[in-house]
């Protein structure tokens, strides 16, 4: 495997930025090649918007090392005891970026080989 | 003119009485190949004689969205006319090479890829069009992928009524406890699209979701 870079963003690094720009600066260091542990969660809106700019990234990537999409996961200090639906409530609770107790995990889908998610551990695989 | 508003009188009347809406778009969501499009053939194949579309067991057969227009259904004394509206498997990733696996060419798996990325985005756009969902997970996945948590959450936002259908209970290792724990808000109806096990469970859920359409 080649060098794996890890990057923390900290909450105020995309909390003041639009939708938009968001997702974009998201896409953009995930193509680094980069897993980003981001500190808050996406609206799902947002989301959407991630799979959708990513799905036309995958279309139009001609590099060698082609962009083949991304894995992803969230994950709150509480979701032990949440259901899906109570988290989701809560992520609605913002309109936009927010849920500064929350982490997502965003990797490139030629480095993360998957992540498995259940209520209260997220585990990455790596690709050999 | 009078005919038309006392048509339109008796029609108030009529839904305010069953306290459902008769004319439904009914959108079928979820990941690739949790059988979508075998539950949609279905439903349309019992109340109209033909199917929506293909299936396969390699990943994002459907690459376009499919329709039936007006299939009525009838449940106990109930009946309500649909459109169903089968729509590609949402993913965040995917790779023309899976597609080798399957047997398909170099050429065939990137063309499937690039149509499968465009039918992502297209499922993603008509979210907005849909009366009812049903999100199909297959029951032997994990139902707390990313996937399933960003479609609820958009419809969640969109207060759109969402029923969760858990396919392939007939297979070994089904766990619909599991998608009962992950979404105990919802009603969770554990189905075999393929055999037609647990259809009945399944229409009258169905004619629950449309209660809550506005």
């Amino acid at each position: 495997m080649n060098d794996l870079t890890i990057q923390f963003i900290p909450y105020s690094e995309l909390a003041y930025l639009t939708p938009y720009r968001r997702v974009k600066k998201l896409l953009e260091l995930v193509s680094e090649n980069k897993i980003l542990i981001i500190q808050g969660k996406l609206a799902p809106e947002e989301e959407a918007d991630l799979i959708q700019e990513t799905m036309k990234q995958i279309r139009e990537s001609k590099s060698r090392k082609k962009f083949k999409g991304i894995e992803i996961a969230t994950i709150s200090p509480k979701s032990k005891d949440l259901s899906i639906m109570q988290n989701i409530t809560e992520k609605l609770a913002t309109t936009f970026f927010g849920g500064r107790d929350m982490i997502t995990i965003i990797g490139p889908a030629t480095v993360v080989k998957d992540i498995r998610k259940d209520p209260s551990k997220i585990e990455l695989y790596l690709r050999k | 003119m009078a005919i038309e508003i006392i048509t339109n009188f008796f029609h108030r009347i009529f839904n305010n009485l069953f306290n459902y809406k008769k004319h439904v778009k009914l959108g079928f969501y979820g990941p690739p190949n949790a059988g979508k499009t075998t539950l949609a053939n279905r439903i349309a194949k019992d109340w109209t004689g033909e199917e929506i579309g293909t299936v396969s067991k390699v990943p994002h057969e459907t690459r376009e969205i499919q329709f039936k227009e007006k299939v009525d259904i009838k449940f106990d004394s109930k009946k309500a006319t649909f459109k169903l509206i089968d729509t590609p498997g949402i993913a965040t990733k995917i790779d023309y090479e899976d597609f080798l696996h399957f047997g398909l060419s170099t050429k065939e798996a990137k063309k499937r890829s690039k149509e499968a990325t465009r039918g992502v985005i297209e499922s993603i756009k008509w979210l907005d069009d849909m009366d009812a969902v049903v999100i199909v997970i297959d029951s032997h996945e994990n139902p707390y992928n990313q996937v399933n948590v960003t479609i609820i959450g958009n419809l969640v936002a969109r207060k759109i009524p969402v029923l969760i259908v858990g396919n392939k209970v007939d297979l070994k290792g089904a766990d619909l406890k599991k998608i009962d724990s992950a979404f105990p808000e919802y009603d969770v109806v554990g189905i075999s699209a393929k055999t037609g096990k647990n259809m009945e469970e399944f229409y009258e859920a169905l004619f629950n979701l449309i209660k809550k359409v506005k």
